[in-house]
């Protein structure tokens, strides 16, 4: 696949974003606070620290286990959510010294595509007002354009425009995802956040939705910032992919160079575990251990107490992202040691 | 197969709604050997679970198995009172669910129920018991099972349900195992876990396992069988290797062409065209042939042929009247 030029400004950027969410104190610990009890608030480090940049005409793949901090800071990007610390840009300006018409304009040009699409569709609007709403609201057509527009849509994402007046409820899963599609198309945006968009999918219909994907890409210029647990599906469709885990970006590459030369222990167990139809009669060998609770991570790597590979420093200090290889992100201390991974790291 | 453990023959099982009659498993025949995993695979809707379901006599009204035999070590247990289906559910045929807390009370601590578990088919102490729960969680992987066992269900991750869950399956060491999407919700690093447990398990004690998963990339790695569900029916079965190398019936093609590890990157996926039919609208003849790009009129006659070849000394079985496979290689 045609990567984009390397030297491109990025679409869309984060630097050092974090975001943190913070539970208020439950009665007993308000009260035990009075009496002088230490109580802090407990914090949950959804995202910590995430470099991230997304070219124009990019799909990035970022994939991550749960509570990895993969759906927070793809709504980061998308503009839903606002980033406790650092910067989010847009076509290289911070998004929050944007004018209020850019701002607004950044933001409709940021749409997402969630997973669920019962509970990301109004059961109670009809298909018509659903796609429809959105772009008469922001002036893109007229009202009465809005039934022609919306048959249109509809016959791009694979509907029957005789549908229009239908509820959600009357529509299968895979057809529901595709109302959430040509909702998000119908603002003409340039970059779409899908989070786990195909994941409650059935396989057969998956693919459906992902072909659709990829044909709107090529026809519309679109940027992807495609989330999704399933490294079958990132490794079909994304240019680069970003590994996430416990709030961190661990390792960032072109997807071949990813999946053939994986240099974070991480991605590496990742790989070797994802079932496969090639993988017969295997003899499972899983890294042990949890995924910690991101109220209270790890210290130093997040993930060093599972990591077979773990030294001393690996549990005191944050290992940096930096460049192993021509644009290959890694974020392990192994590569400060001037050696190879050691062998048997490498899925396959 | 000459002494199957399982052997499910033409099994029917239906639905009455207001609507009319789903046929949600319409004629499903299969064996499970002794050490034997079978995978048995399908999307949403094929009737897989309700299989499962059906086996040890779960389902609730409006469904109910209208036809066939179920043979569990020669004896059917369809013909089986309750009382003595009560004694073979849990101690020799166990449930994994997909949901961990399907078979968890939430309201009582593990110890409580898990014990309760074996003091309901055996007569042990209540100390002998307690043992036992102890050395079952130690064997999925559950760190200090003594302490854990205090604990109530909530205060436990999803993977670690699931593991308590498994225990609670293994108690009584049973002949068979029916596990229905055990590792569908959780994470790859905790499934693989989870799978490598249930091997080395299955091939310790001799059990048979019936592995119902959406994920075929699963059953490569675990089964030594696999049976393709769609709709209500099997459409094709045999060992892995020969089923996943060289599929016959045009709807496991299909589901192999959708994956998209199958298909080099960035070229267009080849899924299979419109979507399942609901139970009340399939159609006549074979279900698949609404959405199979090789049907002809044929296609109509109902029931489909079954055609069987051997695969390396290994039966393999398909429903199409035009399969697709190289007969060559079969």
């Amino acid at each position: 696949m045609n990567s984009p030029a390397n030297s491109a400004a990025p679409l869309v950027s984060a630097e050092g974003v974090s975001l943190r969410f913070t539970r208020p104190l439950d009665l007993a610990e308000k009260l035990a606070r009075r009496i002088g009890v230490k109580v802090d608030n407990p914090v949950v480090h959804a995202v910590d620290g995430v470099d991230l940049e997304i070219r124009p005409g990019e799909v990035v793949g970022l994939v991550g286990e749960s509570g990895c901090g993969k759906s927070t800071i793809g709504r980061v990007l998308a503009g839903i959510l606002p980033a406790s610390d650092g910067v989010v840009s847009w076509k290289g300006k911070a998004l929050a010294d944007l004018a209020p018409a850019e701002a607004r304009a950044a933001r409709l040009a940021a749409q997402m595509i969630f997973q669920d699409p019962m509970s990301s569709l109004n059961p109670r609007k009809r298909v018509i007002d659903i796609i429809g709403e959105a772009p008469v609201y922001h002036g893109i057509i007229q009202r009465r354009e809005k039934e022609a527009y919306v048959s249109a849509l509809m016959e791009r994402v694979g509907l029957d425009p005789s549908f229009l007046q239908r509820y959600p409820h009357q529509f299968s899963g895979g057809q529901r995802q595709r109302i959430g599609i040509a909702r998000a198309l119908a603002v003409k945006p340039r970059f779409l956040v899908c989070d786990e968009s195909v994941a409650a999918l059935d396989v057969s219909i998956q693919a459906q939705i992902l072909n659709l994907f990829m044909e709107l890409r090529r026809e519309l210029d679109l940027t992807y910032l495609f989330i999704s647990h399933d490294l079958g599906v990132v490794r079909h469709i994304s240019d680069r992919v970003v590994i996430m885990y416990l709030g961190r970006v661990v390792e960032s590459a072109p997807a071949a160079d990813l999946f053939d030369r994986p240099n974070h222990p991480y991605t590496a167990a990742l790989l070797r575990e994802v079932p496969r139809l090639d993988a017969r009669h295997r003899n499972f060998t899983p890294i042990e251990g949890e995924i910690p609770s991101p109220i209270n991570p790890p210290s130093g790597c997040h993930f060093h107490p599972r990591c077979p590979h773990a030294f001393a420093r690996c549990s005191a200090e944050r290992p940096a992202l930096r460049e192993i290889a021509p644009n290959h992100l890694s974020a392990c201390h192994l590569n400060d040691r001037g050696q190879p991974l050691p062998a048997g790291l490498h899925a396959g | 197969m000459s002494n199957p453990v399982l052997r499910v023959e033409n099994l029917q099982t239906w639905f009455h709604g207001k609507k009319g009659i789903s046929k949600a498993v319409d004629g499903v025949s299969f064996e499970v050997g002794r050490g034997e995993i079978l995978g048995l695979v399908g999307e949403s809707g094929s009737g897989k679970s309700i299989t499962g379901f059906s086996i040890l006599r779960l389902l609730d009204a409006p469904g109910r198995v209208e036809g066939g035999r179920i043979l569990f070590q020669g004896q059917d247990l369809l013909a089986l009172k309750e009382e003595e289906m009560r004694a073979i559910r849990g101690r020799r045929i166990a449930m994994i669910f997909q949901d961990p807390m399907m078979t968890l009370n939430p309201v009582l601590r593990i110890e409580t129920q898990m014990v309760e578990t074996i003091l309901v088919h055996e007569k042990v102490s209540r100390q002998v018991a307690w043992e036992r729960c102890r050395d079952a969680l130690g064997m999925v992987g559950i760190p200090s099972p003594e302490e854990r066992l205090k604990a109530y269900p909530h205060q436990f991750s999803g993977g670690m349900r699931q593991r308590v869950a498994i225990a609670m399956a293994l108690l009584h060491r049973p002949e068979l195992i029916i596990a229905d999407e055990p590792t569908t919700a959780l994470d790859v690093t905790i499934q693989s876990q989870i799978l490598a447990r249930v091997q080395g398990l299955a091939r310790e004690f001799g059990m048979s396992l019936v592995w119902i998963t959406h994920d075929l990339g699963v059953v490569a790695g675990l089964a030594n069988r696999v049976a393709v569900m769609y709709s209500g029916r099997i459409v094709e079965s045999g060992p892995v290797d020969a089923l996943l190398d060289n599929p016959a019936h045009p709807y496991t093609q299909g589901l192999l062409g959708s994956i998209p590890a199958n298909i080099p990157r960035g070229e267009p996926l080849r899924p299979i065209r419109g979507m399942t039919p609901p139970p009340l609208l399939r159609p006549s003849g074979c279900a698949f042939r609404t959405r199979c790009d090789f049907a002809t009129d044929a296609c109509l006659a109902e029931p489909e042929p079954t055609a069987r070849a051997l695969a390396g000394g290994l039966a393999r079985d398909w429903r199409c009247f035009h399969p697709r496979h190289d007969r060559s290689a079969a």
